[in-house]
């Protein structure tokens, strides 16, 4: 039996080498922990989803490299004195997969698609917008109030081909109760310089390079290759082995041994996401809690107690292992100029005891708190370190840790907002403070009408009515200046939060590929070549 | 014989209903399977809306009733992720699950009897010796460190075989999918056949040994020896013949397992299977995989058992009385 397998290892070896010697190198092959489920460009709104989509299809803008606003198929744009008409002059010359020329009425279109029910990217487009046909390449968007940030989040809104989608019934986003599948669910026709040429869900999904892209390839890819690998060790022994040139996540504890390796290294940079602290402000007496009749969270001195109790260094020495960025504000310093101004409250634990004891908890209290552990890196053991800490300051946290399935069942609107202290992250999809201040700091109802994601419903008129400014305001400056009013108010003065870091995006990335990481941790192919 | 056929597949559509009971039951606790459907920015109108025209708002019984309704006519809806039909779904990862568990299983078959026979014969040559340490480690290590470990050793340190995937697959007819044609399909199927085998082919080792020793000892051995008769046909004509019937019971209900339990083999070299799909509707609250997957295994125990007992008549037609008579 062993000659059997030594000859069979014997065969394996010849084989490898005949495989090796026959392929062009110019095959690209990446693994990601999930799945590029649905091709629907509005299906789902997730990073990485909405960077494979990039690979076929194209919006009216892109963003570069450090996240700059550059033409796509819009040439240019301008805005109107008033700020309500914005006009966008269209590319020429631009032909969907199927050979169809690119005009207006499918931008017209796929504005209409993306705002019908069912798309995951309603947000994308204001629903006031109106958008106006001038000739086959121009579009007017007139809006009811001005907008500076109108096509802040256009790199993603792709635009489809009207006629094709509506030849193949897919006019309508694939929802996610949809009892029939899509075509466009299961295949494409955008304008982008990758063509899908098969995709089976959840197993392979292969490319080839679009040949009539109206741009000059940034890439010199002759196929590309993807496969979910949804364990840890198997993805790096996939990277390890040379079997893929690129994995997203690196878990933090094989960091090390990646970059020892000969054939590949650790593209490691901050990531837009933060992750912090929530408390329940909202409930007169919090649901799990020793202190009854009262909700300690509503006193900011018990806020700003927890907030001194926590060694943030500790957490990105020991816990992140080096890999985060320990933040002040709710964004990441790439997204606002002016976070520079902010400083965290000093790790202070004897001022954290006497914050709790003027609040009237000298001897401290009992709380609950709820944290993902599959969500984010090492969500778990970040909520650990916090459990350790508050108790040096005398507050007892009975920590639950579960399943992000679970976790946001709770927690969430449809949970009842059941929690009274969480851990949560959050990437402004628009880089841009505005998603902070309306989802993270706007009052909310019983049912998540208003910051849908304020879970504990911090709830501040003058925060609100400083957002409502800051919507309005198309002068940098002044907008900034707004901002910053508002992140004093909440962060310094209420510390209606906890910021706790930015965690860093660990890619494993072979030594014969360079490409582009980009912060907000959409992987772009057309960025990408290989030796 | 018909009659018990018959009675047998009745008697599994009540399986089949207690299984779907106990999974719809279990699946109100999972978790909410639209917040893993939508982004972040979704509001809470539209989760709601969501909510209802998947009809998660009616009670479980309704539910449980609508779904059993369809799944009789084999509808098994559609997936959250994927927007999928479910019965599409599996049937496109089917064959990369049963490929899997039928290679695996006639490693385990080949290998445990050749290796069960070889230490029930040479008891005490050292070659034994070491099938049997080898057997001990087979039967303790889990699937989990067994197929990150080969992964290590075949993929990382020596680069002769692939830690993940299935290949290439040729298709055969209109549905099936095979490895088992191309190359590196064939390479492919290595790790993952070894790796899910090892238990089965150890338990069989044991098994086909400690009966073989048994049956060695028996009268009619002995009497075999007395009359002369070669050491082979002892050995193979007799004594193995004699063994088998229990080890094709384990070997029958362990094809079951090893389907089953594909899900963690699946899950770490990749296998585009059926059980790495179910793991990952787990994560995401889909449910209709889940209740789709948890019925077809059902399906699958009761049909492995009826194959079972029908074997064990030809094997054994002694048994044929009583297996006509329940």
């Amino acid at each position: 039996m062993s000659r059997s397998i030594r000859r069979l290892i014997a065969t394996a070896a010849v084989g490898l080498a005949l495989v090796a010697s026959t392929a062009e190198a110019k095959t690209f092959r990446f693994a990601f922990q999930g799945d590029y489920k649905s091709l629907d460009p509005y299906s789902l709104n997730e990073t990485f989803t909405l960077g494979m989509h990039a690979a076929v299809y194209e919006g009216l803008t892109k963003r570069g490299p450090n996240l700059e606003i550059l033409p796509g198929l819009a040439e240019k744009w301008e805005v109107s004195e008033d700020g309500l008409r914005w006009r966008f002059t269209l590319r020429k010359g631009v032909k969907f997969h199927n050979g169809e020329d690119f005009t207006a009425d499918d931008v017209i279109f796929s504005a209409e698609r993306v705002r019908a029910d069912g798309s995951d990217l309603k947000t994308r487009v204001p629903a006031d917008a109106k958008f106006v046909k001038v000739d086959d390449h121009t579009v007017d968007v007139v809006l009811t109030s001005p907008n500076p940030t109108l096509n802040a989040e256009w790199h993603n809104w792709y635009i489809m081909s009207k006629k094709w989608a509506e030849a193949n019934n897919s006019a309508k986003p694939t929802s996610a109760s949809a009892s029939t599948p899509s075509h466009a669910s299961l295949n494409e026709n955008g304008t982008g310089p990758f063509i899908i040429e098969s995709h089976q869900p959840g197993v392979k999904t292969v490319w080839k390079p679009n040949p009539n892209w109206w741009e000059k390839p940034k890439h010199n890819l002759t196929e590309v290759i993807f496969t979910p690998i949804a364990s840890d060790a198997t993805r790096v022994a996939a990277l390890l082995s040379g079997e893929v040139d690129w994995i997203d996540p690196v878990p933090l504890q094989d960091v090390d041994r990646v970059n020892a390796s000969a054939n590949a290294q650790v593209l490691q940079g901050p990531e837009l996401r933060t992750i912090f602290l929530g408390f329940d402000q909202y409930r007169d007496e919090l649901k799990y809690s020793s202190v009854k009749g009262k909700n300690p969270f509503k006193d900011v001195r018990v806020r700003k107690a927890f907030y001194q109790a926590i060694d943030i260094e500790a957490i990105k020495t020991k816990v992140m292992r080096g890999a985060s960025v320990p933040s002040a504000l709710m964004i990441s310093p790439l997204l606002f100029d002016r976070a520079g101004e902010f400083k965290r409250f000093p790790y202070d634990p004897e001022g954290a005891k006497k914050l709790l004891a003027e609040a009237g908890y000298a001897n401290g209290f009992e709380v609950g708190m709820d944290c993902p552990n599959d969500r984010y890196v090492n969500d778990e053991r970040i909520c650990q370190a916090v459990v350790g800490m508050l108790a040096r300051v005398g507050v007892k946290v009975n920590l639950n840790a579960q399943p992000k399935a679970k976790y946001f069942a709770k927690v969430l609107a449809s949970g009842g907002y059941d929690t009274s202290l969480y851990l949560l992250g959050w990437t402004p999809s628009s880089f841009d403070s505005l998603s902070i201040l309306v989802n993270l700091y706007g009052c909310r109802d019983e049912k998540g009408n208003g910051g849908n994601n304020n879970l504990g419903n911090y709830c501040n008129p003058k925060v609100e009515e400083l957002t409502k400014q800051v919507r309005m305001e198309t002068d940098k400056k002044k907008r900034d200046a707004l901002i910053a009013q508002v992140y004093d108010i909440v962060q310094n003065q209420e510390a209606g939060y906890i910021p706790l870091h930015q965690q860093a995006l660990a890619w494993g990335v072979s030594k014969k590929v360079k490409l582009v990481q980009r912060a907000d941790n959409e992987f772009h192919l057309y960025w990408v070549t290989k030796e | 014989m018909i009659a018990f056929i018959i009675r047998r597949l009745i008697q599994s559509i009540g399986v089949l209903l207690a299984v779907a009971l106990i999974a719809f039951t279990m699946f109100r606790f999972v978790g909410d399977p639209v917040n893993q459907m939508v982004g972040v920015e979704t509001s809470a109108a539209e989760r709601e809306q969501i909510r209802k025209s998947l009809g998660l708002d009616d009670p479980v019984v309704v539910q449980f009733g609508r779904y059993v309704a369809k799944a009789a006519s084999l509808d098994f809806g559609i997936s959250y992720q994927f927007r999928q039909p479910v019965t599409k779904l599996l049937a496109e990862r089917m064959p990369a699950t049963l490929e899997l568990a039928l290679v695996s299983s006639a490693f385990a078959l080949a290998v445990g009897i050749a290796m069960g026979v070889y230490t029930a014969l040479r008891r005490n040559g050292w070659l034994a010796q070491v099938f049997q340490a080898v057997s001990l480690v087979g039967v303790s290590l889990p699937t989990f460190l067994t197929g990150i470990l080969l992964i290590y050793v075949f993929s990382v340190l020596l680069g002769w075989l692939p830690s993940f995937g299935r290949g290439d697959v040729v298709a055969v007819g209109s549905w099936w999918t095979t490895g088992l044609l191309t190359w590196t399909g064939l390479r492919a199927l290595i790790l993952p056949a070894i790796t899910l085998g090892l238990f089965q082919m150890t338990l069989i080792m044991r098994l086909v040994r400690a009966e073989m020793l048994e049956v060695l000892r028996t009268d009619y051995i002995k009497f075999a020896r007395a009359r002369g008769l070669s050491q082979r046909a002892i050995h193979f004509g007799h004594a193995l013949k004699n063994t088998l019937v229990p080890v094709i019971t384990i070997a029958g209900l362990q094809l079951g397992s090893v389907i089953a339990f594909a899900i963690i083999t699946e899950t770490v070299f990749q296998w585009p299977g059926m059980g790495i799909l179910f793991l990952q509707a787990v994560q995401n609250v889909d449910i209709p995989i889940m209740a789709a997957y948890l019925l077809f295994i059902a399906f699958l125990f009761v049909v492995i058992n009826l194959v079972v007992d029908l074997l064990y008549a030809a094997v054994d037609p002694r048994l044929k009385s009583t297996v006509t008579a329940s």
